[in-house]
């Protein structure tokens, strides 16, 4: 099974501190910021390192300040080999 | 817990792993192209965002925004034309779906769609609302029912549930008084001239796919030339409900689901639980 | 050039529409102008394509007007008077948003449900107001059925070419009289969209969006302004008035619409009896001929203004002439027709101090 390994940018500035995005999520990794932004709100921030990349905060954000990623490992295909003076070089492509 | 800090220059939080994921490739959720890209007005956990993004994705994923004409009520989402780049027409109060009718009238093969709350569209609109209905235009009319009227301060809707209080009914809802809420889509789900119906909501994110497969419905079907299509978004108003957001999600599952489940009224031209054929 | 044909006032309305190239008639049934819907659902549809539909209520049509006008068509809808005040928030927002439209009040006996039978009631809702805001229409009124006719290409040339309402200001005995008429050609329906429009944005334009919404008070008063400034160049250039016998007048008969062919038997009758008598007529009431009026006030005894209502235009009459000259006038109300024989006796009673 491959490892999914994600993460999220939010634009803090448009953020109003609904928390609507730290009640979606599942792995519990947003929390509030004690710092306000400029708008006087109260901002939403990564507290864990544990993103899957599910979009779940973003789907459910009303203003859409939030870009997800998501990663995968790559299952890789060797396509050709060729020689040159100095070894083998092979040539992979991602699929 | 692990703050993160911002840089002055971008005002996204700083990623932490050892390699940013945070690419193009990566990306797998982004604003959508439709959607302006200018902060929006709507109070803090309102559904009127969700909505507005959905429209817009679909109308981004189907390629029509050249082709689209959108109506905005007067309410809350006055503004609606602000928000997506497409061209609007902003209505009087309760007229959108008369003005919807106008447009798609002399332009038959465009995709137009009206936007309305409660009091505009069960309230002052309610004959615009049921003739539209009824006469069958090709259009989607989508309904945001958030059981109060929110620009104008939290007043009584005809949604407001009975016991709930408003600025118009400070002890809560009395029948005697005010009547029972009004099921207006349980009503012009019956119309033979309404040929989808349904009821979604955007508080989870699984309600939030359903209610995006709801409205990509509402457009797509407007090519069949069926008959009307009609998508009520049941959500949230936490600011005249006066709790917060989240709040105001888990009071809306308790109470405001109960009385308009969500789900289908109306799956293309038949009413589900008649099992018969219009 | 087509035949005379003997059509009835609304019917020819109707058909005018038809042939002016009219994309869409939006309307609702009421005496005495629901011949000009059902003139048009007969086979306006099949002759030129357009849409034609009898909405559930006047507000329903003027807000289906609103929402095609910003789509950049020719619309037109009728209505009398009750109809038209049901109409005024529409109005209001149509000028605000400066859509172009053709409105039609076929005017009855009021205030309230009040009668089938004709009146001028309405001139006060037409030329200064009825909806709310600083805004103004363009108001024709006709006084024949030709005019009926020629009135509609004319107002929507006008409609488009100042991005404003247009009314049609008529009456119950117009719009159900028969008279000959001659008819246009017909124009085909425009197929070009104007670049405002709301018909869908392509990538090489911004969006379009219709809104009277200007929430930001110095940015209504831009838009007031600049409507204003749009009032006043309509008010140099679109005049229009017509006059009978007025060059050796020493009285001027003024009025409107179908009371201005009765001032002018009245004028012949008054001349029989060597009271040398005029008749003046504008027939656009917005924009006013304010300054045609004070210059034969400088030649004359006395403006008798005639109105079937309490009196409403002669107070633009009096404004025109500023003092100098007196100012009378007869109404009749209910939807009583005036007489040429009482219009001579008031200006006998008013003018010639003595009555015969």
């Amino acid at each position: 099974m491959a490892k999914v390994k994600g993460d999220i940018l939010i634009d803090i500035e448009k953020c109003k501190g609904c928390e609507l995005c730290a009640a979606s999520c599942p792995q519990e990794s947003l929390e509030l910021s004690r710092k306000l932004n400029s708008k006087g709100y109260h901002y939403i921030v990564k507290i864990e390192d544990n993103c899957t990349g599910c979009t779940n905060c973003a789907l459910v954000c009303p203003d859409g300040i939030i870009k997800v990623y998501r990663k995968t490992k790559k299952k890789t295909e060797k396509i050709a080999t060729i020689s040159n003076v100095t070894g083998d070089i092979t040539v992979m492509v991602n699929s | 817990m692990n703050e993160k800090t911002m840089t002055e220059e971008q005002h996204f939080a700083d990623v932490i792993t050892e390699e940013s994921i945070c690419t193009n490739e990566n990306l797998v959720f982004d604003r959508t192209e439709t959607l302006i890209d200018t902060p929006m007005h709507y109070c803090p956990g309102c559904g009127h965002g969700v909505a507005h993004r959905l429209i817009a994705e679909v109308i981004d994923e189907l390629g029509i925004q050249d082709k689209t004409i959108g109506v905005a009520p007067v309410g809350c989402s006055v503004f609606m034309y602000n928000y997506m780049n497409i061209d609007m027409t902003e209505a009087p109060h309760g007229r959108a779906s008369a003005a919807a009718t106008g447009i798609k009238r002399v332009l038959p093969d465009k995709y137009v769609f009206s936007y309305q709350g409660d009091g505009d569209l069960a309230a002052i609109g309610t004959g615009e609302t049921i003739h539209t209905c009824n006469r069958g235009e090709n259009i989607l009319m989508v309904f945001i029912n958030n059981g109060i009227y929110g620009m104008t301060g939290g007043q009584m809707a005809p949604t407001t549930l009975v016991g709930m209080k408003s600025t118009t009914t400070p002890f809560g809802r009395e029948v005697e008084v005010m009547g029972n809420p009004l099921k207006i889509t349980e009503l012009i789900a019956q119309l033979p001239g309404v040929y989808y119906c349904t009821r979604v909501a955007v508080n989870s994110p699984v309600n939030v796919r359903k209610a995006k497969k709801a409205i990509l419905n509402g457009f797509k079907y407007q090519e069949l030339k069926k008959g009307l299509s009609f998508v009520e978004i049941v959500t949230n108003c936490p600011s005249n409900w006066k709790m917060a957001p989240v709040e105001s999600n888990k009071w809306m599952e308790e109470n405001m689901f109960p009385f308009y489940p969500l789900g289908d009224l109306k799956i293309p031209g038949n009413l589900p639980k008649a099992g018969k054929g219009e | 050039m087509k035949e005379l044909k003997l059509m009835k006032g609304n019917e020819a309305l109707a058909e005018a529409a038809i042939l002016a190239g009219c994309d869409a008639y939006f309307g609702y049934p009421i005496t005495p102008q629901s011949e000009i819907l059902e003139y048009l659902t007969q086979d306006a549809r099949m002759r030129t394509g357009m849409v034609v539909l009898q909405a559930e209520s006047e507000i329903a049509s003027i807000n289906m007007i609103y929402g095609a006008a910003g789509a950049g068509k020719k619309v037109m809808t009728s209505s009398s008077s009750p109809g038209i005040s049901l109409m005024q928030e529409g109005i209001s927002y149509i000028a605000c948003a400066e859509l172009p439209c053709l409105l039609v009040n076929v005017v009855r006996g009021g205030p309230g449900l009040g009668t089938i039978q004709p009146s001028q009631g309405d001139y006060f809702q037409a030329v200064k107001g009825g909806g709310h805001g600083d805004y103004k229409l363009i108001v024709l009124a006709p006084s024949t059925v030709q005019e009926m006719v020629d009135h509609v290409k004319l107002g929507f040339d006008l409609a488009f070419k100042w991005r404003n309402p247009v009314m049609i200001l008529t009456d119950g005995a117009l719009g159900q009289m028969m008279e000959k008429v001659q008819l246009p050609d017909q124009l085909p329906r425009s197929t070009e969209d104007p670049d405002w429009a709301t018909v869908g944005k392509p990538k090489t334009r911004e969006r379009n969006f219709i809104t009277s919404l200007h929430i930001q008070p110095d940015q209504m008063q831009e838009v007031n302004l600049h409507l204003q400034k749009k009032y006043r160049a309509i008010e140099n250039e679109e005049i229009r008035f017509d006059t009978f016998e007025c060059d050796d007048a020493e009285i001027i008969l003024v009025a409107f619409g179908l009371v201005a062919r009765i001032c002018q038997k009245a004028a012949q009758l008054a001349r029989e009896k060597g009271i040398k008598v005029g008749v003046f007529r504008p027939i656009t009431v917005f924009p006013y001929p304010y300054d045609e009026l004070n210059k034969l006030a400088d030649q004359v005894k006395g403006f008798l203004t005639v109105e079937m209502n309490a009196g409403q235009m002669v107070e633009d009459v009096r404004l025109a002439v500023n003092g100098k000259i007196p100012v009378e006038f007869l109404g009749r109300m209910g939807g009583i027709v005036p007489t040429p024989e009482e219009i001579l006796h008031k200006l006998e009673e008013k003018f010639v101090g003595e009555t015969v």
